[in-house]
């Protein structure tokens, strides 16, 4: 660097402040010694990770079992395990209308239906974008771009591009309108619109599993499929016994991934449909937002039950995420 | 030509000849060209669609591309009219401006001689359209609506959320990675733990912790509960990992204090870990919805995700400045996108996040 470039006008005043700060901090480090210095730079993380990550998980246990609409815990009635009993109080778990807690019921259900039909969509279409992704293409990095896209884009983007498309005067309808088809309001129909928020997450997140089953499949050794072709292998055959087969514990990474990811689903919906028409895509999260803050009758102390609920879900999927994890890494080591 | 077009569409083949066509070949591109559509027409219509007008953005069937009914004042008539082709019954074509609609007779005049009533069928008239950018979609929302406070709060949640990101997650990493000390693997297992917690299932309490300090309302309430990543100290502490622990001896034997070494060696070794963290912690700030939606309830404080889902939540959307501001939510993303791909695909490749 010859010229005063912009990284160093932008890096001058940044290092002058460190080197004031230094001179305290050479003293600090003579009082505790190198040692007392690591406890030192943990300290900034772990003091915000303790306050605002730490500090609510223990005291979400506390709120669950407190009634009441005040905000802060000294306001509130010890419960118990009320919130808990009421959300489980139902006739028949199968009709959530005849649960005292139906919006839960009928967010669980929902949340069921949409986490099986969109990772399973989602686990195919991004298997058969990787694969394709991983043949001999010509301008192979434009094409990944293309499926990668809209996963950077904000969901609330997402949620407002869509809502655009599925318009009455929308571009769905236009191309209906262009087969001759009458047009049709698909944001009022509660299974069309089931439909179209699995079809959009499936649009906002399917290039995010496909990169990395697309790094999965490039870290499958060449010489196997030459080997494979030396022999006079059927394609099919090579596809079921030694691309499947190595791409497994890759595959279920993702799979347990997509889980975590749908069962937790929001933001793009809410933008899209807020939960309508009526309840049919009213999803956990948005009901222990709403529960939690956003309706006039609401109950933190249940909010903070369901989402007790909804982490231990999340908690069982992550330990078995981790679980493949290890013994992916053991395979690796023998 | 023949080489690039046989480059270009390279194909397994019939029986594997490379040449003829191979179902998995029609297949492949089948799949592309879908989703060359499927993926970025959504986004292509947005764009043109926010360069609309009310009118145009009404029409149904709609034109792709932005057009508007051409008008014209004309002396004797207060309000603009709207022009029309009119086929004449000798069978030419006039530029005529319609001043009223009787039944199936419109009443038209001629925009140079304005004088004289032409009655014509509305079926032999068309509406003279022209091509026009409606880019006040874009300028209105920052002058009379709030959209400039949200931009300026969403840049602010962002750069300062991004840089403390930096500095707190490569102080711990820093810690955990060129230190021996007691309960080391402790803080490490407790980081790692924590990745499992989304926000979903901490909202309630940890509201009620922003609360009681009093950053409710504020700015401040959205970035500092962001800031402790654990992704960002996983991703860090692996790299310096790598970092030859004999590079910190030898500047501790020049009397180099613990600072210094973390801000003048391990730092500037550890830019391009740093450069993947900030990209992300960039795209995840700058997209943040749900957590400011909960912390914020003032209008002047609201960031563009925040405002966007409000105003079109409203009952009379003004769908034109929605899709303009969603254009320009957008645009940050789509730029991080087209320079820094490279970066975000192998930090997801290698490490599953996002």
């Amino acid at each position: 660097m010859t010229t005063p470039s912009l990284a160093s006008l932008l890096l001058g005043p940044i290092n002058a402040v460190m080197r004031i700060i230094d001179a305290p901090l050479r003293r600090l480090q003579k009082a505790t010694g190198i040692g007392g210095m690591a406890t030192f730079f943990l300290a900034p993380n772990m003091l915000i990770f303790g306050i605002f990550v730490l500090l609510p998980l223990v005291i979400n246990f506390v709120y669950s079992m407190t009634g009441g609409t005040a905000f802060f815990l000294s306001e509130r009635d010890f419960v118990g395990g009320a919130q808990y009993s009421r959300l489980f109080e139902c006739q028949n778990y199968l009709d959530p209308m005849s649960c005292q807690e139906d919006a839960f019921w009928t967010a669980v259900g929902n949340t069921f239906w949409f986490v099986l039909l969109q990772v399973s969509l989602m686990i195919l279409t991004a298997l058969i974008t990787a694969l394709i992704l991983n043949r001999e293409l010509a301008a192979r990095s434009f094409w990944r771009a293309v499926f990668f896209f809209p996963v950077l884009l904000s969901p609330v983007v997402v949620g407002l591009i869509w809502k655009w498309i599925l318009q009455r005067q929308g571009l769905l309808n236009f191309g209906l309108y262009q087969f001759g088809m009458d047009p049709y309001t698909w944001l009022t129909d509660r299974n069309w619109t089931f439909a179209a928020t699995i079809g959009v997450s499936l649009w906002a997140h399917m290039g995010f599993y496909a990169l990395i089953i697309l790094a999965g499949l490039q870290a499958i050794p060449k010489d196997l499929y030459e080997a494979a072709e030396m022999d006079g292998t059927k394609p099919a055959r090579v596809f079921w016994r030694i691309t499947l087969p190595l791409l497994a514990p890759n595959l279920l990474v993702v799979v347990v991934l997509a889980l975590i990811k749908s069962v937790q689903v929001f933001d793009e919906i809410y933008v899209l449909t807020g939960g309508g028409p009526g309840t049919s895509t009213l999803f956990l999260t948005q009901y222990i937002y709403e529960t939690g803050f956003a309706s006039a009758l609401r109950n933190p102390g249940l909010a903070a039950a369901a989402s007790i609920l909804m982490g231990t879900v999340l908690v069982v999927l992550t330990l078995i995420q981790l679980g493949i994890g290890k013994r992916g890494e053991n395979k690796g080591k023998r | 030509m023949g080489k690039v077009a046989h480059f270009i569409l390279r194909r397994r083949g019939a029986h594997g000849s490379g040449k003829g066509w191979h179902w998995t070949d029609v297949f492949t591109w089948v799949w592309l060209i879908g989703g060359l559509i499927i993926m970025f027409g959504p986004a292509v219509w947005l764009v043109f669609s926010s360069l609309k007008t009310p009118a145009a953005l009404a029409e149904f069937p709609p034109t792709i591309l932005p057009y508007v009914t051409s008008q014209a004042t004309i002396e004797g008539y207060d309000k603009p009219l709207m022009l029309y082709d009119a086929k004449m019954p000798d069978g030419s074509t006039r530029v005529l401006a319609e001043v009223r609609r009787i039944g199936l007779v419109a009443q038209m005049v001629d925009p140079k001689a304005p004088g004289e009533i032409v009655k014509v069928n509305i079926n032999d008239r068309t509406p003279v359209r022209t091509m026009s950018f409606a880019t006040n979609n874009y300028t209105e929302p920052f002058v009379h609506f709030d959209f400039l406070h949200y931009l300026w709060n969403s840049v602010f949640v962002t750069v300062v959320a991004t840089v403390i990101t930096l500095v707190v997650n490569s102080m711990a990493a820093f810690a955990l990675s060129k230190y021996e000390f007691k309960g080391r693997s402790l803080a490490m297992l407790v980081i790692l733990a924590t990745l499992m917690v989304p926000l979903s299932v901490i909202m309630v309490p940890l509201y009620s912790i922003i609360s009681t300090l009093g950053l409710f309302n504020s700015l401040w309430g959205v970035i500092l509960p962001t800031v402790a990543t654990p992704t960002g100290v996983f991703i860090l502490r692996q790299y310096m990992l790598t970092i030859p622990d004999e590079l910190l001896d030898a500047a501790r034997m020049d009397k180099a204090s613990e600072w210094q070494i973390y801000w003048r060696i391990v730092l500037p070794l550890t830019a391009p870990a740093l450069a993947v963290l900030a990209i992300f912690s960039v795209v995840w700030r700058w997209n943040d919805f749900l957590w400011p939606l909960i912390v914020l309830s003032r209008r002047e404080l609201y960031t563009l995700q925040v405002g966007l889902s409000i105003y079109s939540g409203e009952l009379n959307v003004q769908w034109h400045f929605i899709l303009a501001m969603t254009v320009v939510t957008m645009i940050p993303v789509v730029l991080v996108f087209i320079f820094l791909q490279r970066f975000i695909t192998t930090g997801i490749a290698g490490t599953g996040l996002k």
